[in-house]
């Protein structure tokens, strides 16, 4: 059943707590914000810690979105960690056959729906960025995002990382990470 | 309009979660003194506005306290002083608070609070539910719920307005729904400080009274006779709220050429005008029960929301109008009254006659996700079984959900 005006589109992002999922999903909203549209980020609260599976949710929109239930299901689902998809029934989070997977992999992984990969581990090893012992999955994820959706411009999630992440040097590695997320995202 | 987010707007865009959208506010209304004591989902608030005090874009006093009855305490005195003072809490810390309430309303010194809403233990749980906000409606404070990080932020401006208001001088709490708005990141419109200076200037500290070394006598907290506590406190109290009405249609009004957003001060009413059923929400949810009225308006149901952003004062007028003349009533509650019901529903019971139908639906509690879908058929039985078996009266009904016992 479509609930919500037509071009709404709602986001589920699966991640480990400390990949930053919550954060990329405030910065997706940041993002559509800088490009005009309407957007609502909203955590998951309550068994968020190191490790566990945290969800987040984003919606996007033309228009101010004024419902503040839960996403139950994706027009684009984000996973931050191949694994995660052994221990979650993603038929139960995706909107329909249109619904978009993305995944950190480095190869292709078959899910059923229209799957994109990108080897978000890779590329934050290859930069260093590493935050409290974790790797930051979330900004290389964003570029693929991007490039796959169309929902947001990359102008608007680079400006955006400014504004919430950190400083410097750290920053830049992060733009660094949008960029190759962006251009290293394969299709099935 | 529910949400007023799409008004033509003057001010900075900028995106932030409803607890730092309060912090912003409380900002921009330049208060000269904040207590708190930091207890989930408010902490983002009080987090905020220490760091704000910190690096001196807000000049205040920041008073760290033991306990939220110190918190509530600390601004009481603060108030009293002369200071425009804020606090914030949530759940257990706001009844901490309970007996410091009813002195800082019937002292009649103007204060603001945000209450982020949350559960009450046990069981221990953190998430959203009206219940504990509710639970303050007899003590004398104006009570306001926001739908919206917009809303919240804008309550938050006009509760100083208001509170401080000569014919109103009472505390005044801000209602969000805990995570649901505290945690959640939404685009605002932040308005220009030189405007809000101009609309809101500062407190005069004479206005009730001052506490001060040398300053005048003031007798406070003594020991009047029974009649003058009945007629003179009690009654006179009460006659304010009742201007408060007033205050709150002159406030938003005047907030509306600032910022061109244009809120119905105390209910507002999406669909209404041919509607022959009625829903009834507070708080952030109520987005998702519009959703729902214009699924049910497609089926061909003339049905409408009332959406209550202040329960007190009692909006029994305002409601009234709208009653008059449908054939049914439901109203959500994500809150209770043990042995009772639902709040809401309790309270606007009295206002429907009783050839009207009515329910009162009690959902949502602990943060239960109430979709637009589960909004859109609860509503549709009840107006189809009013069609089919006359009007019903249901006070309580408990919606429960399948959810296979949780996650």
């Amino acid at each position: 059943m479509q609930m919500l005006i037509s071009d709404t589109r709602e986001l589920i992002i699966l991640g480990r707590g400390g990949q930053g999922g919550v954060t990329a999903a405030r910065i997706i909203v940041s993002a559509a914000a800088k490009d005009g549209k309407w957007g609502q980020a909203i955590p998951e609260f309550g068994a968020e810690r190191r490790g566990a599976i945290v969800k987040s949710y984003a919606r996007i929109s033309s228009k101010p979105i004024i419902s503040h239930s839960g996403v139950k299901k994706a027009d684009v689902l984000l996973i931050l960690s191949p694994n995660i998809l052994s221990l979650v029934n993603i038929n139960e989070l995706m909107k329909g056959q249109d619904s978009v997977v993305i995944i950190n992999s480095p190869t292709l992984i078959r899910t059923g729906y229209r799957t994109y990969w990108v080897d978000a581990t890779g590329i934050s090893e290859k930069l260093g960025l590493v935050m409290a012992g974790w790797h930051i999955v979330s900004t290389p994820m964003l570029g693929a995002f991007v490039r796959i959706t169309g929902l947001v411009t990359l102008d608007s999630v680079i400006s955006s990382i400014r504004e919430f992440i950190g400083s410097g040097e750290y920053v830049k590695l992060n733009i660094e990470a949008v960029k190759m997320g962006y251009s290293m995202v394969k299709g099935d | 309009m529910i949400n007023q987010q799409n008004m033509i707007n003057r001010g900075v865009r900028r995106i932030m979660v409803g607890d730092h959208a309060v912090a912003e506010a409380v900002k921009m209304a330049r208060v000269n003194v904040v207590s708190a004591y930091p207890i989930t989902p408010q902490t983002l608030i009080v987090e905020r506005l220490s760091e704000i005090i910190d690096r001196g874009e807000l000049k205040a006093d920041f008073i760290r306290v033991e306990s939220e009855f110190a918190a509530l305490a600390s601004v009481y005195g603060a108030s009293a002083a002369g200071a425009r003072a804020f606090t914030a809490t949530s759940s257990h810390g706001l009844f901490y608070m309970y007996e410091m309430l009813w002195w800082a309303a019937a002292s009649r010194l103007p204060l603001v609070m945000a209450v982020v809403t949350r559960a009450l233990g046990p069981p221990w749980n953190i998430h959203d539910e009206h219940t504990d906000l509710l639970a303050i409606r007899d003590s004398g404070w104006i009570i306001g719920m926001a739908s919206s990080v917009q809303e919240a932020f804008d309550m938050t401006l006009t509760a100083f307005r208001i509170s401080e208001d000569e014919r109103v001088l009472l505390p005044v709490a801000v209602g969000l729904d805990g995570f649901v708005l505290s945690h959640t990141t939404e685009p605002i419109y932040i308005p220009y400080q030189e405007d809000v200076d101009a609309w809101l200037p500062p407190r005069n500290p004479k206005v009730p009274y001052v506490i001060e070394p040398g300053g005048e006598p003031v007798t406070l907290g003594n020991l009047p006779k029974s009649d003058l506590y009945h007629e003179l406190h009690k009654a006179y109290m009460d006659e304010s709220m009742g201007e408060a009405k007033r205050v709150i249609t002159e406030a938003y009004n005047e907030y509306s050429k600032l910022t061109g957003r244009d809120y119905e001060p105390l209910i507002e009413c999406y669909r209404c005008s041919d509607a022959k059923y009625l829903a009834v929400t507070m708080g952030a949810w109520s987005g998702d029960a519009e959703i729902a009225i214009d699924e049910l308006r497609n089926e061909g149901y003339q049905v409408g929301l009332i959406r209550i952003r202040y329960i007190r004062p009692f909006p029994d007028d305002e409601l009234l109008e709208r009653i008059n003349g449908v054939k049914g009533v439901i109203v959500f509650d994500r809150d209770y009254s043990m042995g009772f019901g639902g709040i809401l529903a309790g309270e606007l019971m009295g206002l429907v006659p009783s050839n009207v139908s009515f329910k009162g639906v009690v959902a949502g509690l602990a943060g239960v996700d109430v979709s637009p879908s589960e909004f859109q058929t609860i509503i549709r039985d009840f107006i189809n079984n009013t069609e089919i078996n006359g009007a019903m009266r249901v006070r309580r009904w408990w919606y429960i959900p399948n959810t296979n016992g949780g996650d």
